[in-house]
């Protein structure tokens, strides 16, 4: 052992002198206590200098043998009986039992003086639990205990009544306790406030009629006892906040005379008042001011005073300052408070302590939902955190990341997570973070590959502790499919190839569940994969039964999945070679399956209806009642086996076989039990019924049955629960795209002077830019610049799994196939939806527009019913967009930018023909426009274009014109790209239905929009970007001046000119929505540099290649 | 609620036990044996605070640990415990400890366990955080030990005549016990002037 151990040893014989309380001013004590103490420090001399745990047991066997004979020796004073119960608690805490003394602590409070009581006292509190039998000893003595005039004596029986009591026997001391309550010592009301506390836990009827006096202690004279009714009021307003919502008032007011000072001086620790009366105030008070206004609205002040007053010096502070902060993020907001409470939660998080780090990441978890903000401030801290040595804050800082995972940053952060998992080794963390990667792969998964990938990873890092639910969940998820099915092939196609290729792997160890995983795909869907043969999936599935770390459960599944494949190959060599195998197998379950597989070899019709391909989703019909057995059971019943009888009458029967001797003929227990069990079954043909258990048939057309019926509970496994009906699939699609259209904008909270800006830039460590792109990365989705927040909050709890076409190489191209999905699922019934609408604007010509609202989908869906005047022929028009080009990854979905399309514009059939001028409502004249276009023109329809480029602050009324319909729809720019071309088609109906096909060209420069700043919050913005492109222009000579060249990106790029200071210029916009992009420009001999940055990556080449094209055309 | 506090050595040996909820004594065992295991892992330098998963059978709970010299202190809590609060008192009951010990060393835990147990029950009962003053625990302890002493002195004649066990077998610490109850015994002394009421009581009058 250690030289620590040995230095203790060394110092054992002074110590012992030195600290015992024996030998006090009885000299050396009296002989007995001398022995006892050293029989104690012989003991722990002696364990201590032991090496194995083996020897330890022996010697407190031998101890416990002597201490047993020497407790219940009747010459034992009971002096040495406090010794020895001592030596008793020693050995107890070793994890010795010792349940022999349990007694004599008993009696040892009980008989002894107070000292000897006092240890007595301790020991049952030690020993004993609630319901041990012996307690019922102890009431008598508490009983006296309570009575005795001896405050010393009542303060112990309190004490043990706190600890320990049993429930029962609470009545024969309420009485006493509720006494106690009015007492003169304050340590006697605090301990019997303590002791009603417990029995309020263990018992809440028993005192619910002395709530009042629990009111009356909470305005004890002395602030100990107030304190310990706190504990009272804590427990009760958890379970009933609304119940105590007078008392708030109270609780303020003690709050707030404890922060001022008014306590004694004493109460003080390290110079604050009170503070854990303070923090448990403070819990009270959230607790009764959550959802509820008025309650809140008392504390306000006081929360205010508290984050005051709390000056940072201790650590004890920051407890005080995180029970406020979480009081205000629970109750109802206060904004000036919120605020206060942010800058709190910055100051924990950017503590260097790091349990205040801790804490603050906490906080910022638990405030993340109400204010996502608040986390991109602090996105660089929580970055750090990342690669914090300590695991529990890397885990913390998960824990904040996947609440703000969405559909941009769930790789990273899903990649963070699985980093994290491969390090980790604690099994209770790995469950925890199992369960969150797989929720938000299912969530947010971008694309098949990844998602499978991800579940792979899953499966093989969780081992065979990730909860039932996930594998469930995930098969489920392959079997149920999505509303593609062409989707579903591929993610299932996806999956086989890539167990496929695990399986590969020779050595590779799989925990059993993936395994079961592994075999269920393969058994299920193997066959979409043709360019395998099934006799090499056989081949490792066989090679896989025969590997010993397989246990039999999955071996069970393999079997399943084996027998699958088989019935879709017509013969195999390895299917052959397996019965064989297994047919003499020990295992009896697998020697049934290889029977069973033998069989169904034989038949393979029959297989085949048995096993269909891909049915794992359709409804079985089960015949519960197991009426194809009845031939069978009949048939039995004539040879005369006996009935069957459900196991309950089994037992009782057996029960009163038990009683007495059952004399009763066998005949008339049939009669029972076919009586009985007709009243479970249904009718059957012999009008009686018998429940039939199928392990109890061993006939051969029973064990086919059963094996069927084994099969497909298989499958029934994932039939249950969890995952989410494919309604919602439809919802968690059109909610999803927002979130991809929004760039982040990093707030720059880094806090260097604007002035410093560039350089600090330029100095930014290579490290410190991975970083920021991590964060980039991190934090994308997650709020925006200028207040403009596009999502409000980070809806994370709406979103639902999604799974995107597989049709696009580019990742980018999700929205595309989304847009296509809808309009595959979504124009159907609009069409129908049409004539609904012509009955709405009966009478007059107007255009209903239909908006869902902020969702990419409202492209498609868009209804225009009109009426042509000549004709008044109601037409259902029903326009329709559509991508055309997906190969180019323009992707255009709702947004500010408004696109008016005076069309179409109908016109008498055989009257004039002057086309209608098209020109733009009066509401929208005023704002800036592009010039009107015509777009295409059939005989009867001609659409015409015009781009609104602000987007105006009203609703847009019905518009009417005589001949002309106004459609107007909200495109903006998902992936940038220079050009999109979106195409759409309208169809009409005036004699036939008719389509008319047209594309608008959409340049990046329509979704340019001049981002309004100071030159600060650029230079704060500008340090929060990441992506940079220079570039140097020459300058023609028309414009070789700075201020040339910048009005020109102005009039053409539309971008706002922040700056200019000498040779230097800064310049800002957006793109729609809000995605900034920072320009900075200086002129030097003739070349213009350009530096572009923006949290978009490719906003800056996209630009930029705007800005030299226009800088060339000048 | 507090569940548990365990402190224990370098070496994992247990030096005080108090679990504060049921449990098995093996079940008991085994959450020193992984509490230590846990704790141990970390050096000083990170944070005090640990998720000791399903120790206790539940999720919520939290083990907030303290390392002294060759001494751990660990508080197992639930989430209604203030973990700062928690760290902070440990410290008071450490320097409570100490105060109590003078200088107190991994030795005087073992060997003066029940008044180690004595002490945490004026911190620490049934779970909930009775008082943190430090002067008003020492104030209590030394009450204590007074009594102890006074007891000593009176109850030391008594143990010497030979006492049987069924004779008078009581009898000499009963007399020993009316003896002490006739002492005029010590106030406990506590800075509150009650007179003067420092805090003022919450107009409750609707209620009273």
């Amino acid at each position: 052992m250690s030289d620590v151990v040995e230095r203790t040893l060394s110092v054992l014989p002074g110590l012992l002198g030195q600290h015992d309380p024996g030998t006090g001013p009885g000299g050396a004590g009296g002989p007995g206590r001398v022995s006892a103490t050293s029989r104690l420090g012989s003991l722990i001399r002696s364990i201590t200098a032991l090496t194995s745990k083996h020897e330890e047991e022996k010697l407190i066997q031998q101890e416990l043998t002597s201490l047993k004979t020497t407790v219940s020796a009747p010459t034992t004073t009971l002096r040495l009986m406090k010794e020895c119960m001592v030596r008793l608690i020693y050995c107890e805490m070793l994890g010795y039992e010792s349940s022999f003394g349990y007694i004599h602590a008993i009696k040892l409070a009980q008989q002894g003086n107070l000292l000897e009581k006092r240890v007595g006292y301790l020991a049952v509190s030690l020993f004993l639990h609630e319901n041990h039998e012996l307690l019922l000893l102890l009431v008598n003595t508490v009983v006296k205990d309570l009575q005795s005039t001896n405050l010393v004596e009542v303060c112990m029986a309190l004490t043990i009544v706190s600890q320990i009591f049993p429930r029962e026997m609470i009545p024969a001391v309420l009485p006493l306790i509720e006494d106690k309550l009015q007492h003169s010592k304050e340590i006697i009301r605090r301990k019997a406030v303590q002791a009603l506390y417990k029995f309020y836990l263990i018992a809440p009827n028993q005192v619910q009629h002395i709530h009042d006096k629990f009111r009356k202690a909470l305005c004890d004279r002395d602030a100990g006892v107030m304190a310990a009714s706190l504990h009272i009021y804590l427990q009760m307003i958890k379970e009933n906040p609304s119940g105590y919502k007078d008392l708030t008032g109270s609780f303020v007011t003690i709050l707030k005379q404890v922060v001022g000072g008014k306590l004694p001086i004493d109460f003080n620790y390290h110079s604050v008042p009170a503070p854990w009366l303070q923090i448990q105030l403070l819990r009270i008070l959230g607790l009764l001011g959550k959802d509820d206004p008025r309650t809140s609205e008392l504390m306000y002040d006081v929360l205010d005073e508290s984050l005051r007053r709390a000056e940072i010096n201790h650590n004890i502070t920051y407890a005080i300052l995180f029970e406020c902060v979480q009081t205000i993020y629970t109750i109802n907001p206060k904004s000036e408070l919120l605020e206060k409470a942010a800058k709190c939660i910055g100051k924990f998080v950017l503590s260097p302590k790091i349990n205040l780090k801790y804490l603050g990441l906490k906080a910022l978890t638990y405030v993340i939902q109400q204010d996502p903000n608040l986390a991109l401030q602090h996105q660089m801290t929580i970055i750090e955190c990342l690669d914090h040595p300590d695991p529990i804050i890397k885990r913390e800082t998960l824990e904040l990341l996947y609440r703000i995972t969405n559909g941009q940053n769930v790789i990273v952060i899903v990649q963070k997570m699985l980093d994290y998992l491969k390090e980790s080794k604690e099994e209770y963390a790995i469950i925890n973070l199992v369960g969150k990667i797989a929720e938000l792969a299912e969530k947010y998964a971008p694309d098949n590959e990844w998602f499978i990938q991800t579940m792979n990873a899953v499966f093989s890092v969780g081992g065979d502790v990730v909860h039932p639910d996930i594998p469930n969940n995930f098969l489920r998820l392959l079997a149920e499919g999505f509303d593609d099915g062409k989707e579903d092939v591929q993610l299932q196609m996806y999956a086989v190839q890539s167990y496929l290729a695990l399986l590969e792997e020779e050595d590779a160890l799989y925990p059993q569940k993936f395994l079961q995983v592994m075999s269920w795909v393969l058994g299920e869907y193997s066959s979409l994969v043709t360019d395998v043969d099934p006799e090499v999936i056989l081949t490792k599935l066989h090679s896989l039964l025969k590997k010993t770390f397989v246990t039999s459960e999955t071996k069970v599944w393999i079997m399943a999945a084996v027998t699958k494949i088989a019935s879709r190959t017509s013969c195999s060599k390895t299917v052959d070679k397996l019965i064989q195998e297994f047919s003499n197998s020990l295992d009896t379950c697998m020697r049934q399956y290889a029977f069973e597989l033998k069989h169904l070899c034989e038949d393979k019709a029959l297989m085949k209806t048995l096993l269909p391909f891909d049915a794992s989703c359709g409804d079985m019909v089960v015949d519960a009642s197991l009426s194809f057995l009845d031939g069978f059971v009949a048939e039995g019943l004539g040879r005369g086996a006996a009935p069957y009888k459900p196991h309950h009458q089994r037992q009782e029967e057996k029960l009163s076989q038990e009683k007495a001797l059952n004399f009763e003929p066998y005949g008339l227990s049939f009669v029972s039990s076919v009586s009985s069990s007709g009243v479970t079954g249904r009718q059957s043909p012999t009008g009686l019924s018998f429940g039939s258990d199928t392990s109890g048939n061993s006939a051969e057309t029973g064990h086919k049955e059963t094996n069927t019926l084994k099969l497909e509970g298989v499958r029934k496994l994932w039939g249950k629960e969890g995952y989410l009906p494919k309604k919602e699939n439809k919802v968690g699609k059109e909610n999803e795209p927002q979130t991809l259209s929004c760039g982040t904008l990093l707030a720059g909270q880094v806090g260097e002077s604007p002035a410093l800006q560039s350089d600090q830039v330029a100095s930014l460590s290579e490290e410190d830019k991975e970083k920021q792109q991590l964060a980039s990365t991190l934090f994308i989705g997650l709020g925006s610049n200028a207040g403009v927040s596009l999502m409000g909050k980070v809806d994370t709890t709406i979103q639902k799994f999604k799974r995107k076409s597989k049709i696009n190489e580019t990742q980018s191209s999700e929205e595309v196939s989304d847009f296509q999905i809808s309009a595959a699922s979504d124009f159907g019934p609009l069409l129908d939806t049409a004539p609904i609408n012509v009955e709405d604007c009966e009478g007059n010509t107007h255009t209903r527009l239909r908006k869902s609202s902020l969702c990419s989908s409202d492209i498609v869906e868009e209804n225009l019913a009109f009426e042509t005047p000549q004709s008044l022929k109601k037409s259902g028009l029903d326009e329709r967009l559509s991508d055309s080009r997906l190969s180019q990854s323009s992707l255009f979905a709702d947004s500010n930018m408004e696109i008016f399309q005076p069309s179409p514009s109908a016109r008498c059939e055989g009257a004039s023909k002057t086309p209608l001028v098209p020109s733009l409502p009066e509401e929208l004249e005023d704002l800036t426009h592009s010039e009107v276009l015509e777009l295409c023109q059939s005989d009867a329809l001609a659409l015409h274009l015009c781009k609104i480029l602000e987007s105006p602050t009203y609703q847009f009324p019905v518009i009417e014109a005589q001949c002309v319909e106004h459609c107007q729809k909200c495109v903006w720019m998902d992936k940038i790209c220079t050009q999109g071309i979106l195409s759409a088609s309208v169809h009409y109906q005036s004699e036939l239905e008719t389509r008319l096909q047209f594309s608008i060209t959409l340049s990046l420069l329509d979704f340019i929009r001049p981002m309004e700043m100071t030159t600060e919050d650029f230079g704060k913005l500008w340090l929060s970007l990441s992506n940079d492109v220079k570039q140097n222009i020459k300058l023609s000579s028309s414009q070789d001046s700075l201020s040339a060249a910048m009005n020109t990106l102005q009039q053409k790029l539309k971008l706002h000119i922040v700056d200019t200071i000498g040779n230097e210029g800064i310049l800002a916009c957006r793109l729609l929505p809000s995605v900034p992009c920072l320009l900075h420009c200086r002129t030097h001999s003739g070349m213009l540099a350009l530096w572009f940055r923006s949290p978009c990556a490719a906003l800056p080449d996209g630009l930029l290649y705007q800005c030299q094209k226009v800088m060339e055309e000048s | 609620m507090i569940n548990a506090i365990l402190v224990f050595n370098n070496h994992g040996k247990p030096r005080l036990v108090r679990f504060y909820q049921h449990l098995a004594e093996e079940v008991q065992q085994q959450i020193i044996r992984e509490t230590f295991h846990l704790v141990l892992k970390r050096d000083d330098h990170i944070c005090n605070f640990l998720e000791c998963g399903s120790l206790f059978g539940g999720s919520d709970y939290k083990l907030i640990y303290r390392h002294y010299a060759t001494l751990y202190f660990v508080f197992c809590v639930d989430s209604s415990e203030s973990e700062l609060g928690i760290l902070d008192l440990i410290q008071v009951f450490v320097e409570t400890l100490d105060k109590c010990f003078e200088n107190v060393c991994e030795l005087d835990l073992i060997f003066h366990m029940d008044k180690v147990h004595h002490i945490l029950q004026e911190v620490v009962i049934g779970g909930m955080v009775l008082e943190t003053n430090m002067n008003e625990i020492v104030a209590q302890v030394e009450a204590q030990s007074k009594l102890e002493k006074a007891e000593q002195g009176i109850a030391g004649p008594a143990v010497t005549v030979p006492s049987r066990w069924q004779g008078g077998l009581s009898a000499a610490p009963s007399r020993a016990v009316s003896a002490v109850k006739n002492i005029n015994l010590p106030e406990i002394p506590r800075n509150i002037n009650i007179g003067d009421i420092n805090i003022k009581v919450p107009n409750l009058s609707q209620f009273m």
